[in-house]
């Protein structure tokens, strides 16, 4: 028989299921994860493997600066090289109002302390993008960022924390979270599991946990879309974006390009279904040409999505439960999180080990959505599930 | 955007008959093939009809050409040349033709997209010079091209009738090394008294190895440890045959083992699929009349599971049918008939696959064997993914880039399937296929760019 009670149950096997159960075991918890499809099924096995500090949301930049380091050296952590290359990201500002704009930001992050994000002018926006259109004026960059393989990725974590004693229940949905003294029980496909700590990084589908935890929040099922290219020369060796339209832009190394940026298919979650609408794509399309005009002549061969939560404010909750102590928040990344996934992953094996983290979380609290009366400080309302 | 009661994808025999019967129930219908003109691979372009062509295709001529005139008569819509790219849940069409990409609504979508052949992955198999049996009879039948020194290889009736073809055309097989083990006639005899009703079809068969045989070319039978050599080019086919290690010397060889439905579409848009033990093979679940998982999406023809050209088109005028009394016309009366018939094309269907059943050779190829072509992925490489624990063609496609490449895994998806699947133990209907994504077949990035364009139409006459 399987041992089904461990101090920590983590739900999701995604990247940040799979870090926080790694970091949380180099601490020495015994710990369980509850993945109802495979690991790195979803957003995280599929994601466009962007590793970008640039451009973040000011609240995320911490975070994603302390995630940053552990990318660097990201072999010593998980023993695999997740086919991470550091390359500088770029975002490409196609008027002088767009190169404003990025300049003020620049300087917003050096008054914070942070000097990752440099102005390129004309000149040496093309030093770094040879192939960039004639009218772009010039962009902001973070040099040292990258990209990794994000399947490799979600994969080694697992790897590596199955090796420190993890174990994983894949094909086990969990359904009904329920609290008995100060243990947690999590009824699944397979059976019930106990845990002292639980934590929620259900991606798109955290939400339902959330509820059953007695603190709803919106979580959006969203599904960007990906577009892949033919094998083409090779004209660029940063990853690209843009100020004023969505892309994300990359040349792989074999050749072909990967082209995204935040235009959204149809995300069915219930049925892990999810459809590209290519009405929407002809304008990533229409961009990708635009900032590269030697994309004329490029072939679709391939395009994916998956399956991602999206919180109204557009990043993410990491944070204690509000209602129940013991219990953790980490999902709703809100298509930018697979960067983040080594950071957060300690924060929250630190929060579950100590009850207490440092790093600036404020910002990413469950308690931001609730209504104004329960926001404001009174006491946790009991809702359905929890009374076992 | 233009929308239609029906809109079929092919124009084979399932294609051009569904097609024909929908417009007699007065059906709005479109029809879209990639192809300059109807047909399909066994009729392709049967409306140019030289003396030549009649004669390789014998009696089937009269029955395709009988097909295709009655779907110009029809009144259906026909695009040719038209690439249909992806198909959404709201079976909204999008397709290339002439340069730009056009969209079309349907009520109902049929694909009738016919079969492709299995992936024959074996030593040698990606060398210039290598070819499948299905692609050299294609060159035969529309520019009457031949290779001198073409060696057939493999299993399954279309080896013979290619074979066959070509030695109407004057140009025999320098020799054929069939794959079928000696054990197979045991298992197939199982099924003889069955397949009775299908004598026709055997009896045709039988005429066509008999033509082998006068013709003098070599036949080399219960062949394996198939092996093509070469450096930069094929130079040879090795095998052992009776015992004996055999060599070919030759710059042409054509591979075989059977055809599968070509279940792109199907699986683009999210129909539920099986895996068919008998013909080894991923089938879409369909109901009695044809019908996908997805309400109003049907298959006809090869696509609903491998039947042949008649199979084929009486299973498109039944899939229009259906539609048609869904729609609320009354049901033609030679449904009930319809059904009786194709029962009794498919009486032959066990024995021959319980005889042509894919060898060993190319469901297990050697480690160092190349399995995905576009990205150079060998066997090996896929039993080591899943000695790391990828538990199917996803995971590994996530690892490898396997059936990343502009094939969309069409030419190495049921062989990672049945690789996986031998590693792991299991069955490939558990392991199951890649996730298919648009675009089907490669796509310019400036024609997405100008996406929205009304689509051009040509009445069928
Ligand atoms: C196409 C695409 C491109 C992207 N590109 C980038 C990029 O370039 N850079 C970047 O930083 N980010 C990117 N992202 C975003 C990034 O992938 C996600 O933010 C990140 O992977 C989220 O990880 P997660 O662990 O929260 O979610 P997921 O990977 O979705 O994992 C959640 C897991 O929880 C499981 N689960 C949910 N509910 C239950 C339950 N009740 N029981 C059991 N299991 C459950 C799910 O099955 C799932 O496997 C992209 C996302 C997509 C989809």
């Amino acid at each position: 028989m399987t041992n089904r009670t461990a101090d920590l149950l983590v739900i999701g096997g995604g990247i940040h299921g799979c870090s926080a159960a790694l970091h949380a075991a180099m601490r020495g918890l015994d710990v369980v994860v509850i993945e109802k499809d495979t690991v790195g099924r979803h957003a995280s096995g599929v994601n466009a493997g962007g590793v970008r500090r640039l451009g973040r949301h000011y609240a995320e930049v911490p975070i994603s600066q302390r995630s940053m380091e552990i990318w660097h050296r990201i072999e010593d952590l998980v023993d695999d090289d997740c086919g991470f290359q550091r390359a500088p990201q770029i975002k490409v500002a196609e008027s002088e109002a767009d190169l404003d704009e990025l300049k003020a930001r620049a300087a917003h992050l050096r008054a914070m302390g942070f000097e990752h994000e440099v102005v390129l002018d004309r000149g040496e926006l093309r030093a770094h993008l040879p192939a960039v259109a004639e009218h772009c004026v010039g962009g902001l960059a973070s040099l040292d960022d990258g990209f990794a393989q994000p399947y490799q990725t979600t994969f080694a974590f697992s790897r590596k924390a199955r090796s420190l004693g993890v174990r994983f229940e894949e094909n086990c949905r969990a359904q009904r979270v329920t609290r008995v003294g100060s243990d947690f029980k999590v009824t699944t496909d397979r059976g019930v599991f106990s845990g002292r700590r639980l934590l929620n990084c259900g991606g798109a589908w955290a939400g339902e946990i959330a509820r059953q935890l007695g603190e709803p929040v919106e979580v959006e099922p969203t599904a960007p879309m990906m577009l892949v290219t033919g094998r083409m020369p090779r004209f660029c060796t940063a990853v690209v974006g843009n100020q004023s339209r969505p892309l994300s832009f990359k040349q792989m190394a074999n050749g072909t390009v990967v082209i995204g940026g935040g235009l959204r298919g149809r995300a069915l979650p219930e049925t892990n279904v999810s459809e590209l609408i290519f009405s929407e794509l002809r304008r990533t399309a229409e961009t990708a040409i635009a900032i590269f005009p030697i994309m004329k002549g490029a072939s679709i061969v391939r395009s994916w999505a998956g399956i991602e939560g999206r919180m109204p404010d557009g990043i993410p909750v990491i944070s204690p439960s509000s209602t129940q102590e013991g219990a953790y928040h980490a999902f709703g990344f809100s298509s930018h999180g697979f960067q983040m996934g080594p950071g957060v992953g300690e924060i929250m094996a630190e929060l579950v080990a100590t009850g207490r983290t440092n790093a600036p979380i404020a910002p990413f609290a469950i308690t931001r959505f609730a209504p104004e009366a329960d926001a404001s400080g009174s006491s946790p309302t009991q809702t359905e599930g929890l009374s076992a | 955007m233009n929308s239609y009661d029906v809109v079929i994808v092919g124009a084979g025999p399932a294609g051009m008959a569904c097609a024909a019967e929908a417009r007699q129930a007065g059906l709005s219908t479109l029809v879209l093939d990639e192809q300059p003109r109807p047909g399909g691979q066994i009729f392709r372009d049967i409306e140019v009809s030289d003396p030549g062509r009649r004669a390789l295709l014998g009696k089937d001529y009269a029955e395709g050409a009988r097909i295709a005139e009655a779907f110009r008569a029809s009144g259906a819509d026909y695009v040719s040349g038209a690439v249909v790219w992806n198909i959404d849940s709201a079976k909204r069409i999008d397709y290339s033709a002439g340069g730009r990409s056009h969209s079309v609504e349907a009520k109902s979508l049929v694909a009738a997209t016919g079969a492709i052949e299995r992936p024959t992955p074996m030593p040698g198999w990606t060398l210039p010079g290598v070819t499948t049996v299905g692609a050299a009879q294609i060159l035969l039948k529309t520019s009457g091209i031949v290779f001198e020194d073409l060696v057939l290889v493999g299993s399954g009736p279309l080896l013979w009738l290619a074979a066959s073809q070509m030695i109407t055309a004057g140009v025999p097989p320098k020799a054929i090394v069939e794959t079928v083990p000696k054990s197979r006639y045991r298992a197939a005899a199982r099924h003889v008294l069955r397949a009775l009703p299908g004598w026709r079809y055997l009896a045709k068969g039988f005429a066509m190895m008999r033509a082998v045989k006068r013709a003098g070319v070599p036949v080399h039978r219960d062949a394996e440890d198939i092996a093509i050599e070469g450096d930069s080019a094929a130079t040879a086919v090795t095998f052992t045959s009776g015992s004996k290690r055999h060599r070919i010397e030759t710059a042409h060889v054509a591979l075989h083992q059977g055809v599968v439905p070509n279940q792109q579409m199907t699986r683009v848009m999210n129909c539920q699929h099986r895996f068919d033990e008998s013909q080894r093979a991923f089938l879409p679940v369909l109901s009695e009349d044809f019908e996908t998982t997805v309400p109003g999406v049907f298959v006809a023809g090869d696509g609903a599971g491998i039947g042949g050209a008649k199979s084929a088109a009486m299973r498109g005028r039944l899939v229009a049918m259906r539609i048609a009394e869904t729609a609320g016309k009354p049901v033609s009366g030679e449904r009930a008939k319809l059904r009786t018939a194709l029962a009794r094309d498919a009486a032959v269907r066990p024995l021959l696959e319980a005889l042509y059943a894919p060898s060993d050779d190319v469901l297990s190829p050697a480690d160092a064997v190349m399995v995905c072509r576009c990205e150079e992925i060998t066997a090996g490489q896929i039993r080591e993914a899943v000695a790391l624990g990828a538990p199917g063609p996803n995971q590994v496609k996530s690892f490898l880039r396997a059936g990343m490449g502009p094939c969309q895994g069409r030419m190495c998806g049921l062989a990672v399937s049945e690789i996986i699947a031998a590693a792991r133990g299991e069955s490939p209907s558990t392991v199951d296929y890649y996730r298919i994504r648009p675009p089907l077949k490669p796509l310019l990035l400036s024609e997405l760019a100008g996406l929205g364009a009304e689509a051009p139409r040509e009445a069928a006459e």
